[in-house]
């Protein structure tokens, strides 16, 4: 081993910091920002790749097509902090959306329209973290998923299988306004990941998502109000499910049963790609929105050249499993860094 | 040094009178007395089985008594769940150490007990004050001699020992006044041993009532002033450890 230190029993405490090689520090640091250059490396492929992609207006698109996924990404990285998992997001946008329509075609208010729609995504999101704690469900897994399966026949059954157009003038901007070529969307996306963010690093609640997600067990003998914690949650996911079906629908001006199909899966993936563990515990917003932009870009990027769509999946799936794999790694290297360290001491 | 007969005319930190707790048929502790003074380790010993860690259960809050009673410094107190006796200056150490392997050790010492402001929003909302957070945990871990390299980075990336250390030093911050041990040096090899036991040392001489449960007699001989053994949920005798006693206090241990 590269250990520099040959007498170890000679005042260890002044000798280690400057002795302890670096290199598992940089090693660490650049899995660490992985996902933001594997986001930087698929960005100049394709930019080399195709002329179109790095114009404003192909970028415009690209921000306006993420939106929702990343939308989707930031409230689902805390579900997976927590050791947990939300499946129902993309058919709560379904139901949020057709109750939005319906509302707008009862009564042509928009703020009663965005609070049916926010409303919507809430309440699933209460009954998915009310269920999983006060029902004593053995897995998040299976609460979303019956609520996925649930929400998604409610929006069938009030749409009656149909697309019903119109949404009100704000939630068109919202949806499909831009500034120039910047989307209003991404400045909303924005605004929440800095919401989110700031819960995370600054606020106690964020502490204690974090806290819970890395050791439920002596979360609760910490007296972290642990239910409380897992409620709010999937609560917020659900918000934000309904905030996505406001960008959806606004952009499509439509409520659908058909919105937000499988969106889950590209939020859980944008999530695993931005190097957040499924075992709870670790992630970060920043990273979650690399994911999620990685997805776009990818997709962007294929259709740009003309990829098969068929072969989309494979290659959106290959990034999964690579992003994974970093994940893997970094673990082995924190053991190795932590052998290291008691080597050391 | 303070022995068992000289110290009962003062207030002891923590008093257990007639403690019984019962689980469905089985009688886990079956009337247990106990005193522990400021500035004392007790080792707290018996075979498995024994009711060791249903007694320190009680103390620290998981479980409640069902007869007898707590006191603290002569006031009675009820202790109905971890976050009362931790309230009441009562810190316990679980031999799983009960620590956030993703989170910095400041963070590990005020998980569930932020300094954070302003006063009237309820604690959840409260913006962290991090940096007076990793201040004053720098200065406890300073205090204790608790050598740590790199203290933003996770607890998850430290050595057992250093691991043990934290959650030794996180249980005698705050003006704990009795720390309870399960197992403190289980886990871990012969040096770390020695700084944990060096560290428990520490906690007695900064006046703190100190009980520690522990099956390594060489641990209890050398730093414990009184050692109670327990057997079949009730304890079965008092001594103070010395090589003379050792013989002794092992036959109470296996009831021979």
């Amino acid at each position: 081993m590269a250990l520099s230190t040959t007498e170890p029993e000679v005042t260890p405490k002044a000798a280690v910091p400057s002795r302890r090689p670096a290199w598992p520090s940089v090693a660490l640091a650049l899995i660490r920002t992985g996902p933001a250059l594997m986001l930087i490396a698929v960005v100049g492929a394709a930019s080399l790749l195709s002329p179109v992609f790095f114009t404003t207006r192909n970028l415009g698109n690209v921000l306006a097509q993420t939106a929702v996924i990343a939308v989707l990404a930031i409230a689902q990285l805390l579900v997976i902090v927590t050791r947990g998992i939300d499946l129902s997001v993309g058919s709560t946008i379904a139901l949020a959306a057709v109750v939005g329509a319906l509302t707008f075609e009862a009564v042509q208010s928009t703020p009663l329209v965005l609070l049916a729609m926010l409303g919507t995504g809430l309440a699933v999101g209460l009954v998915n973290g009310t269920g999983l704690v006060w029902g004593r469900l053995p897995h998040p897994f299976i609460v979303t998923l019956a609520t996925l399966s649930v929400a998604h026949g409610l929006a069938l059954w009030l749409s009656g299988g149909q697309p019903h157009r119109g949404m009100p003038e704000l939630v068109q901007t919202i949806g499909g306004g831009s500034i120039g070529w910047l989307p209003y969307s991404t400045f909303l996306v924005l605004a929440l990941a800095l919401a989110v963010l700031f819960l995370t690093t600054r606020v106690v609640w964020g502490r204690w998502i974090y806290a819970v997600g890395g050791n439920p067990d002596a979360a609760r003998r910490s007296a972290i109000p642990v239910n409380g914690v897992l409620i709010s949650v999937y609560a917020l996911s659900g918000l934000f499910a309904g905030i996505a079906a406001i960008i959806t629908s606004g952009r499509l001006n439509a409520g659908s049963p058909t919105f937000g199909e499988l969106a889950e899966l590209d939020a859980i993936a944008a999530v695993v790609i931005g190097g957040a563990s499924f075992l709870g515990g670790r992630g970060t917003v920043g990273n979650a929105l690399v994911g999620a932009f990685m997805i776009g870009v990818i997709r962007n990027a294929m259709n740009l050249l003309n990829v098969d769509a068929f072969i989309q999946p494979i290659v959106i799936g290959t990034v999964i499993l690579v992003a994974v794999e970093l994940d893997v790694i970094r673990g082995a290297m924190e053991r190795r860094f932590r052998v290291m360290r008691a080597a050391q001491s | 040094m303070t022995g068992g007969t000289v110290v009962s005319d003062r207030i002891p930190a923590l008093r257990v009178r007639g403690a019984v707790k019962r689980f469905g048929l089985v009688v886990a502790l079956d009337g247990v007395d106990l005193d522990v003074h400021h500035g004392e380790v007790l080792a707290l010993l018996g075979d498995n089985g024994a009711g060791k860690s249903t007694l320190i259960k009680c103390i620290s809050g998981v479980h409640r008594l069902d007869a007898g009673h707590i006191e603290l410094d002569g006031t009675p107190v009820e202790l109905n769940s971890p976050a009362a006796a931790r309230n009441h200056g009562i810190e316990t150490v679980y031999q799983d150490l009960a620590l956030f392997d993703n989170l910095d050790p400041a963070a590990n010492f005020y998980a569930g007990r932020e300094t954070a402001g302003p006063r009237w929003l309820p604690q959840g909302l409260r913006v962290l004050r991090r940096r007076a957070m990793t201040q004053a945990t720098a200065e406890v871990l300073g205090r204790l001699q608790v050598q740590v390299h790199e203290r933003q980075s996770t607890v998850g990336l430290l050595s057992g020992g250093q691991r043990q250390a934290i959650a030794v030093a996180r249980a005698s911050a705050f003006d704990s006044r009795i720390v309870i041990l399960d197992e403190p040096t289980a886990a871990l090899g012969v040096r770390e041993s020695r700084r944990v036991l060096d560290l428990i040392l520490r906690l007695r001489d900064d006046g703190r009532a100190v009980v520690v449960i522990s099956h390594a007699m060489d641990h209890v001989m050398e730093i414990a002033d009184r050692a109670a053994v327990m057997r079949r949920g009730r304890k079965v005798g008092e001594e103070i450890p010395t090589p003379d006693t050792q013989q002794k206090i092992v036959s109470l241990i296996v009831g021979a």
